[in-house]
């Protein structure tokens, strides 16, 4: 953590407490034109960003969004705070680069289901590892957008589009299952139309220390349009959202069905009527990440029951502070550098 | 016996054995006492790619090189006089370099039957008349060694590995070399190993007492100190200075340095000099790729640290697309190419000269990057703080052409006065610049842009890869525009040549028949040629290029000031494209590409081949 003198400790860009926030939405928008097809998605999501950074009291001057190369790379250019909007797959590593120097700043990372999982799925992979302090949004439509239309890491096996007219032969990435395995402190899912629940999850992310991952179901009304209608729109939605909340029994569609364990330790889905209620499963997302996990794979797709909500959260050392201790700590030890001490190191001899 | 002292100019000698034998440790501890005795030296590291190759084949031979005199040394010289081999593959391997007559050491003990056969001799060559030729000393190393470390207790394997200490005693003694350096080392070394320390001790000790006692060696040598500037010296290998040059422009510019780097040979070496020096605020993030590297230090950059990263050629070819985005975004990076023998994986642990044109032009699109090249080792540290000084001052990322060979070869440096290091201005805008609005893409006198870091109040901006309105920053798809931008990016480049000192001349006679141009690690070589030639009555002028993008203002003058023009590379002729190119002058070259810097004899012959 950094003191930047100004009474402003900390990495989540948030004021601090007992300050009162007087920001609105405008002072996160920025002059350029949204330029997204319409009715996609990504408006959904701009807005709760921007509306929900001024309700936290997270500062624009101290916050920084980085894009990579997608349709969700445009969202940089829209949000009035500093932005970089780097190249195809790499945002993590520029954010890491950023996070790492100044871990004063809050730094956002906003990605696409190719621009994350494909071209930079190993970037992806070791900023959740390394739990850099970094809010990763990946807006998952499950398509290739900018480039129009081809499947994605996320497109379900069987896909036609441009690139695969006969259906894709590729079997899809479980993002949330990813950063599962990588360990990620934060890892969370939510959908782009529902402004309350994408605002309280990333909310959520904004206010955890480390990294974030936040899987957006995003609609591309253009390419790859009701994608995620099963579990997004009325009415069907009601019956197919699994809404985790940690200490709570995992219920869903109006209460009738649940997550439950079922033989050999396995999570199933059942009626609530069928089990015994002390085998529906409370949901923790402090807990081991194989309940996570576990919850991850409950569907194989949002065209079935599917869960949403915070899967995990666990506190771990966060990369930039622990790279800050290790300066003070060799400061403390060998003295702030010098540089003459330093050149003049080793055997020296001396002409006269 | 009374010993005679023979007085040299220069020798040099080749210590070589297998990888395990320590032969680096051995070559670098001769160097330290060398240099403490104020020769001037240089030094040639010469070792496999394989960590640990098979045992005893020639596959495996480790070598180090030192040249050092009592007048300027400018090469690790082409022709050991003296070459210790611990095994017969060493031998094998290194006798072909040996100049006819010189002196071979060699650990009697390990030319055993088995030994022989996995260096490929069918018979002994101590033996058959191979090595008639030369003066060959055989010294029973390892016999010697386990008897002078007997007492201590130790194993016989770790007593076994303290040989190289005896051959570092041999040869200090017969080259009248400082012992104390030596064993202040092993006391600080192994000070907390009791144990190993004690046999180190005892083996260098022996080695020494050996050619003091024994009646094998009648001769000893010496070799005066070379006159010198005055001042403090140290002897520095290039990695380190490249490391102290970085760390010392960052402190120039009172901007932390944040180093990002995937680990590749022979670039690591940066890598472990900077993480040493976290107390100098130094930040250095091992990345999980060569990508990421660049993009860390790009975002650390923007975030208003210094942001550097280093690779060989591979890890080159894959910071590309990160480079061409520095080139839009304008922010100072540094980019450290510690260039190895290619293509593809190549020779990994052998130098060669290959990236300049990468450098120049291996980006898509007009993607224009400012070039410095280190001379010597120890001019890595100036190299480092100039790179660092034009990405700062023009916001832009630029290459720094290091090479294996400089890298891991070390000489003399005159420590410089830290007052006197050039004063470097980040310059960070504060406020806005276009009347109440920040324009990110305005430019100042050198055309460079703001660099406006995050946190500071009201200049909130947001810039990328896309092609930018200028002035504004914004995105831009105009036509017009689009060239604007390009003509301006490559100006600012252009324009660092008003930035940096005219090309120097050596031409002693003022009226030389051919200039030799050089660039990066061979100036030892061609100094060291030019001389030789001179002294023949030749009249030869030299040029060595620091700049290479852009090149000093004088460049064209110089090089269309001579009827002949010789550009000698360890490549098949980058420099000798670009010049032609640019100056249309009938440039020869003069390549090599064998993974071994030129010698002089080899450029000696070429310059004489030229000039007739």
């Amino acid at each position: 953590m950094t003191d930047r003198g100004d009474g402003h400790v900390g990495g989540d860009g948030l004021v601090p407490e007992g300050v009162v926030a007087t920001m609105t939405k405008k002072d996160f928008t920025s002059d350029q034109e949204v330029r997204w097809c319409p009715g996609c998605g990504d408006y959904a999501i701009l807005a709760a960003v921007q509306g929900f950074m001024p309700e936290l009291g997270i500062e624009p001057d101290k916050t920084v969004f980085v894009s990579g190369i997608g349709c969700s790379g445009r969202f940089t250019y829209y949000m009035d705070t500093y932005g970089v909007h780097g190249i195809h797959g790499r945002a993590p590593a520029l954010a890491t680069g950023i996070a790492t120097a100044r871990p004063d700043l809050s730094t956002w990372v906003v990605t696409g289901d190719g621009d994350a999982l494909s071209i930079g799925g190993n970037h992806l992979i070791h900023a959740l590892r390394r739990n850099v302090n970094i809010k990763i949004l990946m807006f998952n439509n499950q398509i290739y957008g900018l480039t129009k239309g081809q499947y994605s890491p996320t497109s379900e096996e069987g896909k036609v589009t441009k690139s695969t007219p006969f259906g894709s032969v590729d079997h899809p990435f479980n993002p949330i299952a990813l950063a599962l395995g990588t360990e990620a402190s934060f890892v969370a899912r939510t959908l782009d139309n529902d402004r309350q629940h994408l605002t309280q999850v990333l909310r959520q992310a904004a206010a955890h220390k480390g990294a974030s991952f936040v899987e957006i179901y995003q609609n591309c009304n253009v390419f790859n349009d009701g994608a995620f209608d099963l579990l997004r729109e009325k009415p069907q939605g009601i019956h197919n959202q699994i809404r985790l909340e940690h200490g709570k029994p995992i219920l869903f569609d109006e209460d009738n069905r649940c997550i439950a364990v079922g033989d050999n330790g396995r999570l199933i889905i059942a009626n609530v009527d069928d089990v015994e209620p002390d085998t529906i499963v409370v949901h923790d997302v402090h807990g081991r990440p194989s309940l996570a996990f576990a919850l991850a794979h409950i569907s194989h797709g949002p065209t079935e029951p599917t869960c949403i909500g915070v899967f995990r959260e666990v506190e771990r050392p966060v990369y930039g502070e622990a790279m800050e201790a290790q300066i003070q700590m060799a400061t403390e030890r060998l003295g702030p550098g010098d540089l003459v001490k330093l050149l003049n190191s080793g055997d020296t001899w001396t002409v006269s | 016996m009374p010993k005679t002292v023979q007085e040299k100019e220069h020798v040099v000698i080749r210590f070589a054995g297998d990888s395990g034998d320590g032969m680096q440790l051995t070559g670098d501890r001769f160097t330290n006492a060398t240099a403490v005795l104020g020769n001037d030296l240089a030094t040639l590291p010469d070792f496999p790619a394989e960590i640990r190759a098979p045992a005893g084949t020639v596959h495996g031979v480790s070598a180090f090189q030192i040249q050092f005199a009592s007048e300027d040394v400018t090469t690790p010289g082409d022709h050991p006089n003296v070459l210790v081999a611990m095994n017969p593959a060493a031998l094998k391997a290194e006798l072909d370099s040996v100049e006819k007559g010189g002196t071979i050491i060699v650990n009697e003990d390990a030319f055993i039957q088995r030994n022989l056969e996995k260096a490929g001799y069918t018979s002994d060559p101590l033996a058959d008349g191979t090595l008639e030729a030369y003066q060959v000393y055989k010294v029973p190393m390892t016999a010697i060694t386990l008897r002078a470390t007997e007492h201590l207790g130790i194993t016989k394997r770790d007593a076994e590995r303290s040989k190289n200490m005896f051959a570092l005693g041999l040869v200090s003694w017969m080259y009248g070399r400082p012992t104390d350096v030596t064993l202040n080392w092993l006391e600080s070394k192994f000070g907390g190993k009791k144990q190993i320390l004690e046999a180190n001790v005892a083996a260098f000790k022996a080695g020494y007492n050996f050619g003091e006692t024994t009646e094998l060696f009648a001769t000893t040598y010496k070799v005066k100190p070379a006159p010198a500037r005055p001042g403090t010296y140290r002897n520095v290998a290039g990695a380190q200075a490249l490391a102290y040059g970085l760390v010392a422009a960052s402190h120039q510019a009172g901007v932390p340095l944040f180093y990002a780097s995937y680990p590749i040979t022979p670039a690591s070496e940066l890598l472990h000099e900077l993480s040493r020096l976290k107390n100098f605020g130094v930040r250095t993030l091992q990345a999980e790729d060569e990508i990421a590297a660049a993009n860390v230090a790009l975002g650390a950059s923007f975030a208003g640290l210094l942001g550097v990263t280093g690779t060989s050629g591979p890890g080159m070819d894959l910071k590309a697309e990160t480079m061409g985005l520095a080139v839009a975004l304008e922010l100072p990076m540094v980019i450290v190419d510690v260039q190895r023998a290619g293509p593809s994986t190549g020779l990994p642990t052998k130098t060669e000269q290959g990236d300049l044109l990468l450098s120049m032009f291996g980006r898509h699109g007009e993607s224009p990057m400012p070039i410095v090249a280190p001379y010597s080792p120890a001019n890595c540290f100036d190299a480092a703080i100039e790179a660092c000084r034009i990405a700062v001052k023009y916001r832009t990322p630029v290459i720094l052409l290091s090479d294996t060979f400089l890298s891991n070869s070390s000489e003399p440096w005159l420590i410089p006065d830290v007052g006197s290091l050039p004063a470097i201005d980040p310059n960070f805008a504060a406020g806005p610049n276009a009347g109440d609005e920040f324009m990110p893409y305005l430019r100042d006198e050198h055309l460079a842009r703001p660099w406006a870091v995050p946190g500071t109040p009201g200049l909130r901006h947001r810039i990328g890869g896309l092609e930018k309105e200028d002035g504004t920053g914004d995105i831009s798809y105009e036509a017009a525009n689009h060239e604007r931008m390009t003509h301006l990016r490559a100006a600012k480049v252009e324009k660092i040549a008003d930035d940096i000192p005219p090309l120097p001349v050596d031409d002693p006679d003022g009226d030389a028949e051919l200039l030799i141009l050089g660039w990066g690690s061979s100036s030892g070589t061609i100094r060291a040629a030019a001389r030789r030639v001179r002294r023949q009555g030749k009249k030869v002028a030299t040029a060595h290029l620091f700049h290479l993008n852009p090149l000093p203002r004088n460049a064209g003058d110089v090089v269309t000031a001579y009827p002949k023009v010789l550009i000698p590379e360890m490549n098949m002729g980058q420099l000798a494209l670009l010049i032609r190119g640019r100056f249309l002058v009938d440039a020869r070259s003069f390549t090599k590409v064998q993974g071994q810097p030129i010698f002089a004899d080899e450029l000696e012959a070429e310059i004489l081949k030229v000039i007739g």
